[in-house]
């Protein structure tokens, strides 16, 4: 046996705190005396003395050591220990039996760390942490610590590996036996790899540190026993053990966190769906963009696996409480103020179209095909497709992707998942394709149902699912994309089905009536887009609200181009019109095409987004006196999304004389929250920043004041007139919580059920909320917070600019501000502007401005046309003023384009 | 003081003067700034800095060879012994307050400062013969903060300009009213300046509160960074003369600046003496065509002092000059 290497003296990696590092003498599975090397916060006292304090006991995988977790230890909290042993044989402990050929197995591993915590006389309460395959490791130990346990965080990691299905390439290309001496003991492929697969690339020194232990081909060899170790066959001597583990975790009722950075080749996210099936009450976050080493690529996992930890988990010492929380107690906690009624038949959504079963007036109107679709019918194709899906076997709380375009198909379709209690994920095309691809894999549907061109880009894509194709395919196609079934033949099977749905849906429902029912995306106007849960008791409040804010009555049809509402129509018990345009392509409306959806319905109210209506009013010279005449019947127009600029609304009271202008004001978070009318606009004036008008019935709002110094904590919120800061709300219909994004929803939660919008602004004395721009987009100047929107406002009053945006260039805190406008007439070549108009802007700004640029467009999200990205802007802006060559602002993206049927 | 006949000394000394502090300086030629007691000396000679350092409640050290080419002596005798023969002067005579005005360039390495803290002085990387010098000097300056003793206050006032200023603002004029001002790039690299009245400004107020900010740098600067051609168009709008419309590739002019340097190296091996500042250099090119601003959040605290003058007022000041001497 080899001397196993000591924890080094010297050329200890420098973020390492060598006051953590603890060698303890501890017998491994077999009985012999092995010398661990561990990291322990509390590493200078006996063990005796700490072994009841609150712990985290973290177990590294492969080829890594206990140096992954130094930032938990770095971070950990009074009151808490950070212990993380290196596993025997890996980092600096010493090696316990077992070579290549008959590599250590889990079971033994899982028996060493049993002894080990043995030693140590662990007997608080413990939060077991495992990466890699140190979550098998750690997950053993905690089936078997039953009595210590109070939560499992994992990440990167599974505990099941179905034989079926090839498991990554890499492993079990590492595994052939020829390999295996070569790239994991011979050289360092194996460990360089594993460091080589974060994103962004590890820093040299943390490369450096990760690989310490690892530079010899002896210390290297343990490296090869675990990958031996990988059950990939069927009769692996550790499968036994695997799935032994795999099923009692079933049985652990503590909390869970599954940490995950997507880009990891090794472990997928089949298997962290895996997991979330074994540990239901998992909190779940992934970081996008983040790989396998997840903990080295995001460092603020250390604070995310704190604040659970504070948030969630129980230390109480043992023993425990006599009574565990069962899964009962689990739903009372997680249970919001707000949910639907206690007797557990809480109306759905979707009550007022199931009132119409009977109507046979007209429901949906699909202007772009001249189909139309009446109550009575729209109620037996929901019905019948909601037996297809079941007959699919479509479970209620299954994920059903929608890869529609708005019209009837996609009502038809989202009514019918909602009836079997499945979870409808609105893919909204206008995210463009790759963020579509991220925010599709992230969700992880278990259906997809799409047209052709959305099929074909989703495996093209890996988004995973069964899948269903929403119109014609050839055989030969149908094969390619593994496409299952067709809209056609969900409707005929269901048909022949007559399955009870409401039984299968309140099969889904928690203690209170309540369930996932949708899954929207953010715009990923500022960031990646994130995924945003909606329950029953969620969607039926925004039904209300809307409807309250749209001013629906009786006789009420509206025009729906704006795209979540284009479902909505026969929820709000309205007839509906969809637009012949493309909903994700806004410019694609025009006012003739808007007339025609007017008239085909006779619509009293329009929905659309700002973009939208601004290529209204371009094309209002194409619209004929029959045109005319239909928009006169409108009697409001409602415009969302984004910032509505006055001037827009005013042009469009020429096209729909009869109508009331309102300009709700929400996000996809929580929507609508203000409303205002553009007679009311043009009352308060211009002031600093948007007017959203006031709160709807339902929605408290308040103000977080912004700290003066960036990196400060925000003030406490308040609701006078007057200050600035970020605004929260909180409303029966604002959203659950972002998707498999635990951290954000932490984050953006101030206190249950309420938001933190990411806007910030203010309050006047009248109660109206004035919105001053995205919080990411504030500058912070030395002498304080500058918020963007009112600057804009006012240098956008110019006759030579048409659009203007306020960037920040500099570190925050020493920001200078920066106005990027686009001129009303000619293309400058150079990006500073023409004197005369630099001295116009700084004129008007009110703020004092470093530099005032040109540029021929702003970038704008794909969804409305219409939301600056900013964070874009500064850093072009930044470059340019730091004497650096940047290119264009706007580069084209890549998108896919939902389109209509065309008659 | 030393280095009184300079744009920014004279204005120190005017200042120091005006509130009524008994202010005696250290010249080879005659300061001009009337109410101060002249002593005719050299910074490099250790028996003139000692004699007149002795009694002094306060040293501010301003002399300095500022020139961008020259044998690299010239600069180490007044700069690096120049300011050493100062901080000894005032160890040996128990003078409890020193303000070593220093540069900017001594912690430049040619790329963007952008909104950057002063960072230490790096004599290795400095570009020039001046930064270098400079940057020695100021860890001679720095080296000597003694608590309790002797209190150093490090200032580096960046771009300091103003009426009068016979360096940048007169020479920036009288090219562009031969038309020979060109841009580099875009012209959009933003650069923190300081008008000459702040500098002298924070100067006094580095006397008075030298305990406070003892031992670091500070950069001092109107804390307002703009383009670079909105700055010259302000200059040249100020003398009457066309602001700079031509414009020169940033790395041509980084290229030429370097071809310029070893052509005047190459001239002095030769034996010729080169006694002008060339029309480009390497580091002057970088200057024009990289950011350079600064956080001037630390240097405000410590010196409790804000810029009184903004940049647009500073304008006006110069072009009210320009048109009281139209021969300028």
């Amino acid at each position: 046996m080899s001397t196993p290497p000591r924890p080094p003296a010297g050329d200890w990696p420098g973020d390492l705190d060598p006051a953590w590092s603890r060698t303890v003498e501890s017998p491994d599975a077999e009985g012999t005396l092995r010398r661990w090397h561990l990291l322990d916060t509390h590493a200078a006292r006996p063990p005796a003395e700490v072994a009841a304090l609150p712990t985290l006991l973290c177990v590294h995988g492969n080829p890594t050591w206990s140096y992954l977790w130094r930032r938990l230890l770095a971070t950990c909290p009074e009151g808490w220990r950070v212990i993380a042993p290196d596993q025997l044989g890996m980092g600096f402990s010493e090696p316990a039996a077992g070579d290549l050929d008959s590599p250590r197995r889990m079971a033994q591993r899982v028996e060493d760390l049993t002894r080990l915590t043995g030693t140590l006389g662990l007997s608080g309460p413990v939060v077991a942490v495992g990466h890699d395959w140190g979550g098998p490791v750690v997950s053993g130990w905690a089936t078997r610590h039953r009595e210590l346990l109070r939560g499992l965080v994992l990440a990167n990691t599974a505990l099941h590996q179905d034989p079926a299905v090839t498991f990554s390439g890499l492993i079990r290309l590492a595994r052939t036996p020829a390999l295996l001496e070569t790239v994991c003991v011979r050289t360092p492929t194996f460990v360089h790899g594993a460091a080589a697969l974060s994103r962004p690339p590890l820093p040299r020194a943390v490369r450096a540190g990760l690989l310490r232990p690892y530079r010899s081909p002896a210390d290297r060899g343990r490296i090869g026993q675990f990958v031996a170790d990988v059950p990939l066959e069927r009769d692996h001597p550790t499968r036994a053990e695997l799935d032994r583990v795999a099923e009692a975790v079933r049985e652990l009722d503590v909390p869970a966190l599954l940490l995950r950075g997507p880009r990891d080749p090794v472990f997928t996210e089949a298997h962290l769906r895996d997991l979330m099936a074994r540990l239901p009450q998992a909190d779940v976050h992934r970081w996008e963009g983040a790989s396998h080493l997840v903990t080295e690529d995001r460092p603020e996992y250390a604070g995310t696996v704190w604040a659970w930890v504070a948030e969630r988990v129980d230390r109480e010492p043992a023993p425990r409480r006599a009574q565990p929380p069962g899964p009962e107690g689990v739903a009372a906690a997680d249970a919001e103020p707000g949910a639907a009624a206690a007797d557990g038949s809480p109306r759905p959504p979707w009550w007022r179209q199931s009132a119409r079963a009977d109507d046979p007036a007209t429901a949906v109107v699909e202007v772009a095909s001249g189909r139309t679709i009446s109550f009575a019918e729209l109620e037996a194709d929901v019905t019948a497709v909601a037996r297809g899906l079941l007959s699919l076997g479509v479970r209620p709380g299954q994920r059903v992707a929608t890869l529609v375009p708005p019209g009837i198909d996609l009502t038809v379709l989202v009514y019918a998942c909602w009836r079997i209690g499945a979870v409808i994920v609105v893919a909204d095309a206008g995210l463009g394709l790759r963020p579509l691809a991220r925010a599709l894999r992230g969700a992880g549907p278990d259906v997809v149902v799409g047209i052709p061109a959305a099929l074909a880009a989703t495996r093209a894509m890996r988004v995973p699912g069964r899948r269903v194709v929403a119109g014609e395919l050839a055989p030969r196609l149908r094969r390619a994309l593994r496409v299952e079934q067709d809209l056609a033949g969900l409707r005929a099977a269901g048909r022949r089905s007559d399955a009870d749905l409401e039984a299968v849906r309140r099969s889904a429902l928690d203690a209170h009536g309540d369930a996932d029912c949708a899954v929207l995306f953010t715009s990923g106007a500022t960031g990646p887009s994130k995924g945003v849960v909606y329950r029953l008791s969620q969607l039926a409040a925004q039904l209300e609200v809307l409807r309250e804010t749209m001013g629906f009555g009786e006789h009420d049809r509206f025009v729906a181009a704006f795209a979540p509402f284009a479902l909505y129509g026969p929820a709000l018990g309205v007839p509906a019109s969809v637009p012949d345009m493309d909903v994700t392509a806004p410019g694609t409306l025009t006012a003739a095409t808007l007339a025609d959806a007017v008239s085909r319905l006779g619509a009293t109210v329009v929905f659309a987004s700002p973009a939208a209506l601004a290529s209204v009013v371009r094309t209002a010279d194409e619209l004929t006196p029959g045109q005319r005449q239909a928009l006169a019947g409108v009697r409001r127009l409602m415009s969302a999304g984004a910032p509505v600029p006055v001037s827009l609304l005013r042009r469009l009271t020429g096209l729909v004389p009869a109508a009331e202008l309102h300009t709700p004001y929400g996000m996809t978070e929580a929507l609508p929250l203000t409303d205002i009318t553009l007679t009311e606009l043009e009352e308060v004036g211009t002031g600093d920043g948007v007017c959203v008008g006031r709160p709807r019935p339902g929605v408290e709002l308040r103000v977080r004041p912004l700290p003066r110094t960036p990196g400060e904590p925000d003030g406490d919120p308040v609701t006078t007139p007057g200050t600035t800061g970020e605004l929260e709300v909180t409303a029966a219909h604002v959203k659950d919580r972002y998707d498999r994004l635990w951290a954000t929803q932490h984050a953006a939660t101030p206190e249950p059920r309420w938001h933190r919008t990411g806007d910030v602004g203010h309050l006047d004395a009248d109660g109206r909320v004035w919105v001053e721009g995205r919080r990411v987009h504030v500058v912070h100047t030395a002498d304080g917070p500058v918020t963007p929107v009112g600057i804009e406002q006012r240098v956008e009053t110019l006759d030579a600019v048409r659009q203007a945006c306020v960037a920040g260039v500099g570190p925050a805190g020493t920001q200078q501000v920066v106005v990027v406008v686009v001129p009303e007439e000619g293309t400058p070549r150079t990006p500073p502007a023409p004197p005369e108009l630099a001295a116009a802007v700084r004129e008007l700004a009110g703020v004092p401005v470093a530099a005032v640029l040109c540029v021929p467009a702003l970038p704008v999200d794909i969804r409305h046309q219409s939301k600056i990205d900013r964070t874009a802007v500064s850093r072009w802006a930044a470059t340019v003023l730091a004497g650096g060559r940047a290119g264009a602002l706007v580069p084209r993206r890549p998108r896919l384009r939902l389109r209509g049927r065309r008659r | 003081m030393t280095g009184a006949s300079g744009m920014l000394g004279g204005a120190v000394a005017r200042a120091l003067v005006a509130r009524g502090d008994e202010v005696t300086v250290l010249q080879r030629r005659p300061a001009s700034v009337e109410g101060v007691r002249e002593r005719r000396g050299d910074v490099r000679d250790a028996a003139a800095v000692a004699a007149a350092v002795a009694g002094q409640d306060a040293v501010v050290h301003l002399a300095a060879k500022v020139n961008v080419v020259g044998p690299w002596q010239e600069y180490a005798a007044t700069n690096v012994d120049g300011t050493r023969n100062v901080v000894v002067a005032c160890r040996r005579h128990r003078v409890g307050r020193l303000v070593h005005v220093s540069s900017p360039s001594v912690a430049h390495a040619g790329h963007a400062l952008v909104g950057v803290p002063a960072e230490p002085a790096d004599p290795q990387r400095a570009r020039g013969p001046y930064a270098r010098s400079k940057a020695m000097a100021e860890r001679v300056a720095l080296a000597a903060a003694d608590p309790g003793r002797l209190a150093v206050a490090v200032l580096r006032p960046h771009l300091v300009w103003g009426p009068g200023d016979t360096q940048l603002v007169a020479r920036i004029v009288a090219r562009a009213r031969r038309g020979r001002l060109p841009l580099l790039g875009h012209g959009a690299a933003m650069m923190d300046t300081t008008y000459v009245d702040n500098a002298a400004e924070a100067v006094v107020a580095a006397v008075d509160r030298a305990h406070v900010a003892s031992g670091e740098p500070l950069v001092v600067s109107n804390g307002e960074p703009r383009m670079i051609s909105e700055i010259l168009a302000g200059m040249c709008a100020a003398a009457g003369v066309p602001r700079p419309q031509r414009r020169v590739p940033a790395g041509l002019a980084v290229a030429a600046g370097s071809v310029v340097e070893g052509a005047v190296a190459l001239r002095r091996r030769l034996g010729h003496d080169v006694e002008s500042d060339p029309p480009i250099t390497r580091f002057l090119a970088e200057q024009l065509s990289t950011a350079h601003w600064f956080d001037q959040r630390r240097t405000r605290e410590l010196l409790d002092w804000r810029p009184r003058v903004p940049l647009d007022e500073g304008f006006r000041r110069l072009a009210a000059w320009y048109a009281e001497h139209p021969d300028a």
